[in-house]
């Protein structure tokens, strides 16, 4: 299968590009936010602060990796479901977010205010972590420390396997793949 | 009467969910190859191929399978005449899990329900104790990920539902799923008992070997009418369509109340860990 090879941070252009079903491999640095870390960053907007990192054009991965390995970047590192996510994820993308890494569906409002805002929303092979952290050059805290394997990391990654889901006409893999093999 | 140490459980549970954690059982493997087989979709089958990838990384490069190491279940069927010695039977059982997810770096995924601050060392376990005949004390680890656990579900069905209802049931399960808890799934199903005793026949369910048919030949030919529905879905390897959902589904079944029909579904992804051993 062609695959594309992309670089953070993504331009329009490029993502526009990206279609659901494409395979990417995608360089550069990425950050990591889950569950706690996403409820932290729609309270602090609340509040009137700032996020932990500069948002715009950037690309989260969902992913609360296991503890760094001796002699490795970082521990197993899959994604995990993105769906819990997507209560927070419209104002993330309203913010500039571009790109998201994970697994699973979103729903139907993160997928509008992805072709609104010309994002993009990626799948990374779920359950594959050993695999995927291959792709892991540096692991480092950036925010919540505190929050153990939910803390706010960068990672710099080079060609981490992703295929397109969700992409900026609409498109979305799962509901293409599906209706392929349903009998 | 025999005895046995506190510690030994202690050390075997250790060494059980960092095993579990690393190496992913043969029969699993042994699967996804016959799965290779069966998946008529190009991008399923270079899922599948990318799993069996991971897990050989996973064994030969010394990293867990899964970022998600899982909470500690842990089923110990204790024969009747095993005297446990040396402390505390549940608090070694924790002490194992604490330090197979310390020494084996596992992700610590155990946190308080609504504070959601974690409990820093992946206890408490789930602990199923039983009590046996004989004089071995069987253990069975079993780290299970919360994006397959998030898609199950106990639900009281009216008898007049039959087996119809219970297949109903299912495939909505797996359909509301979807991608989500990293297909290809194993499915359990505990039907009977009652609200409690479904749940955790469900989850027996998945520790049966792939294959193994339920030895009522109602419940065998359920087993394989429902798999052959939920393939039919088309969600395939990691939702990107296909026709292998599910790798297996098992049922396990007892009696329940005349007024009843108790169904439990639980849902596994495919990173199907799970070691044991006897002490």
């Amino acid at each position: 299968m062609e695959m594309k090879r992309i670089t953070t941070p993504l331009s329009d252009g490029v993502i526009e590009e990206l279609k659901a079903g494409d395979k990417v491999l995608l360089s550069g640095t990425i950050y990591t936010a889950r569950d706690a870390a996403h409820k932290r960053f729609i309270d602090t907007l609340r509040a009137g602060g700032s996020l932990p990192f500069e948002i715009e054009g950037q690309v989260v991965y969902y992913c609360g990796p296991s503890p760094v390995l001796p002699g490795r970047a970082i521990g197993a590192a899959g994604p995990t479901t993105s769906g819990r996510m997507d209560v927070y994820t419209p104002t993330l993308l309203s913010l500039g977010l571009k790109g998201m890494i994970g697994k699973g569906k979103r729903s139907q409002a993160v997928k509008d205010a992805i072709v609104k805002h010309k994002a993009i929303y990626f799948g990374a092979t779920g359950g594959a972590g050993a695999l995927l952290s291959k792709a892991v050059v540096s692991y480092e805290v950036v925010a919540y420390g505190e929050l153990g394997p939910e803390a706010v990391a960068r990672l710099v990654v080079k060609d981490l396997p992703l295929f397109v889901i969700n992409d900026t006409a609409g498109d979305d893999l799962y509901e293409m793949g599906m209706s392929g093999y349903r009998r | 009467m025999r005895e046995v140490q506190v510690d030994a459980i202690r050390d075997a549970v250790e060494k059980l969910f960092i095993e579990a954690n690393y190496e992913l059982p043969e029969d699993v493997i042994g699967r996804f190859k016959d799965a290779l087989g069966e998946e008529e979709s190009p991008v399923g089958r270079e899922v599948i191929e990318e799993l069996l990838l991971n897990a050989r990384i996973a064994r030969d490069e010394r990293i867990p399978i899964c970022q998600d190491t899982g909470l500690a279940i842990l089923f110990m069927e204790i024969g009747q005449d095993v005297h446990i010695t040396g402390g505390d039977l549940e608090e070694a059982a924790t002490e194992g899990v604490r330090r197979a997810y310390k020494k084996g770096y596992l992700r610590k995924s155990a946190c308080d329900p609504f504070t959601r601050t974690n409990t820093g060392d992946n206890t408490p376990p789930i602990l199923h104790v039983r009590i046996a005949p004989g004089e071995r004390i069987r253990l069975i680890a079993m780290p299970k990920g919360g994006g397959s656990e998030n898609y199950s579900e106990v639900r009281m069905l009216t008898p007049s539902e039959g087996a119809e209802g219970v297949k109903r049931f299912v495939l909505e399960m797996v359909q509301k799923a979807g991608p989500n808890p990293c297909p290809p799934i194993t499915v359990g199903i505990g039907i009977g008992g009652n609200f409690e005793t479904s749940a955790l026949l469900s989850k027996e369910a998945l520790m049966l070997p792939f294959g193994k048919r339920n030895n009522d030949p109602l419940l065998r030919d359920l087993e394989l009418s429902i798999l052959g529905d939920v393939n039919k879905l088309g969600i395939g390897p990691e939702g990107y369509g296909g026709s292998v959902t599910a790798l297996d589904l098992h049922i396990k079944a007892r009696p329940c109340h005349i007024a009843s029909l108790p169904v439990a579904v639980n849902i596994q992804c495919h990173a199907h860990r799970i070691k044991e051993a006897t002490i």
